[in-house]
């Protein structure tokens, strides 16, 4: 004779009262002794593995190994070019990576809260602290002074000069002849500037002797090729499964492998989407929350019934309840709503 | 009317008697590995606050410059790996008891919420590091906190902000949801295995 399943009302009030046996059961020696077990495998890792710690990049070893790729970089920022100057809230105003769900622009609703303004703040304002070089600071001011039609000119010129430049690490980089204008002048003093080490401390946000905020830093480096190079490298780029991986070959954040595993979608388009974050973002919202209410959840939560890993979990006593059940005789049927928690 | 003093003492009384609160016995079907897991995770915590308690009383570059940093640096990583290897091993046990039952959905959705506000939790001491692993993350991942507008009051960027995130802000979160969790385990006890009756016979009604 087959028995017929339980409700889930049913299950669950069979869950609230447990009637049966107790044994035995220390909760303060078990938490003691799992701390002492937990210290001693992650004191062995340690003493075997140690921890990962790759050196930061500067702007001044960036401008120093990569001198090309930094002058391009700066001049992306001053003709207003680059992943920052166009990127949007909460920078700027501009729309570059600015993303929304369908009607929902959150990132413009809420405005700029750090304000960037990339020529100014990454190359201007620089060139503008360095003292007694009036020549670099006619430079920066004829600059300033030209119309935006000359000012992309001297820039376009110059950043077709730079496919041709040559340089050496810890040198300045040299281009043909060609009218640039002023823009010359302002990338080799930026450049120099960078590689003297005087550029990574200008570029912190706050005017205060303490400095706690790398925003405008990270920034420009993100612009250039240094940390993605890096990256690369370490195995650390989005469609390498890189959010969930970490320098070397130690474990990193692999609790995010969901998180990351929608960043490899190409169905839809989706991993090429200009709103990618924004989607897997709201999916990973979603699934969180479904997750919290798993409970409440028509058939998820009756999941574990039909997939029985309960058996295995609590093969012991089932068979313990099953042998005293042989050797007992039969109980009288609860009545409903009041079921033991014991089958 | 009896005090505020009284009224929360009769509260927790009430709801949690001494004996309930610290048990020495446990009902008989509690014989699993699988129920380790779970102190397994509250130990990892604690192994996580102590090391991070060390870290953060010599500073965030300490660990760059001195060895026994560096050592200490290395428990809280690794501590980390494996608060979140025993978490995800007792949230999946779990699921497979559905240990909701019985009135304890409160008990799973406190044990959920603990895994998702551990994650910031890492991901801030991640930025915390000071070096290129912080560089990339905080580049990276700026643009998804970006995307929904959070970027706006949490920046990825500020070194000085996500230092209080993880060492502060966070860790209390965790911690207390870590300790709610706790008291609804004591209050409504493990959950009775599920009837083997259910295992045969029609489908399950929902």
């Amino acid at each position: 004779m087959r028995a017929a399943k339980l409700s889930n009302a049913e299950l669950n009030d069979a869950a609230r009262h447990y009637d049966g046996p107790y044994r035995p059961y220390d909760i303060v020696k078990e938490v003691c002794v799992c701390t002492g077990i937990v210290a001693l495998i992650a004191l062995v890792l340690t003493i075997l593995f140690s921890s990962p710690d790759l050196p930061p990049s500067t702007i001044a070893s960036w401008s120093r190994t990569m001198p090309t790729d930094f002058v391009t970089t700066a001049l992306s920022e001053l003709d207003g070019t680059s992943e920052t100057a166009t990127y949007g809230e909460p920078y700027n105003h501009q729309s570059g990576s600015v993303q929304k769900l369908w009607f929902i622009d959150l990132q413009k609703w809420l405005g700029v809260s750090h304000p960037v303004n990339a020529a100014y703040d990454f190359v201007i304002e620089p060139l503008r602290m360095i003292p007694d070089d009036p020549s670099l600071q006619s430079a920066v001011s004829a600059y300033k002074d030209a119309p935006a039609k000359t000012q992309n000119a001297w820039s376009t010129a110059y950043s077709n000069a730079l496919a041709k430049a040559s340089t050496k690490a810890d040198g300045p980089v040299a281009v043909p002849h060609g009218n640039y204008g002023p823009v010359a002048p302002m990338m080799s003093s930026l450049l120099a500037l960078a590689q003297s080490g005087g550029l990574d401390g200008d570029l912190l946000t706050s005017k205060q002797f303490f400095q706690t905020d790398y925003t405008k830093p990270l920034l420009f480096l993100e612009d250039g090729n240094v940390l993605s190079d890096r990256a690369t490298y370490q195995n650390l780029q989005g469609s390498q499964w890189g959010m969930m991986n970490e320098t070397g070959s130690y474990p990193g954040q692999v609790w995010l492998w969901l998180y990351t595993f929608w960043y490899q979608v190409q169905t839809g388009g989706l991993a090429s989407s200009p709103n990618v974050d924004a989607i897997v973002l709201a999916i990973m919202l979603v699934l969180s929350l479904a997750f919290i209410l798993i409970p409440f959840l028509p058939g998820i939560r009756s999941i574990p019934r039909y997939i029985p890993v309960y058996k295995l979990i609590w093969r012991d006593w089932y068979a313990s309840t099953q042998a005293k059940r042989d050797t007992d005789p039969p109980a009288p049927r609860p009545p409903p709503g009041r079921a033991p928690a014991t089958p | 009317m009896s005090s505020w003093t009284v009224r929360v003492r009769e509260f927790g009384l009430r709801n949690l008697p001494p004996e309930r609160l610290l048990p020495d016995s446990q009902p008989a079907y509690m014989t699993s590995a699988i129920y380790l897991f779970g102190a397994l995770t509250i130990s990892a915590l604690v192994v996580i606050i102590g090391s991070g308690t060390i870290l953060a009383l010599k500073g965030p570059a300490w660990w760059h410059v001195a060895s026994i940093g560096h050592f200490f640096n290395s428990i809280h990583l690794w501590s980390v790996e494996l608060f979140f290897f025993f978490m995800v091993i007792h949230l999946w046990g779990k699921f497979w008891m559905a240990a909701w039952r019985g009135g304890r959905a409160r008990v799973w959705m406190t044990g959920a919420v603990c895994f998702l506000v551990a994650v910031p939790c890492a991901f801030t001491g991640y930025l915390s590091q000071q070096n290129f692993d912080s560089q990339w993350i905080a580049t990276q991942g700026k643009d998804g906190i970006n995307s929904l507008g959070v970027g706006a009051f949490f920046n990825a960027l500020n070194f000085g902000q996500m230092y209080s995130y993880h060492i502060l802000l966070l860790p209390i979160a965790v911690v207390a949801i870590v300790a709610l969790h706790i008291l609804l385990v004591r209050r409504h006890g493990i959950v009775p295995p599920i009837p083997l009756a259910d295992s045969a016979g029609a489908p399950a009604a929902e």
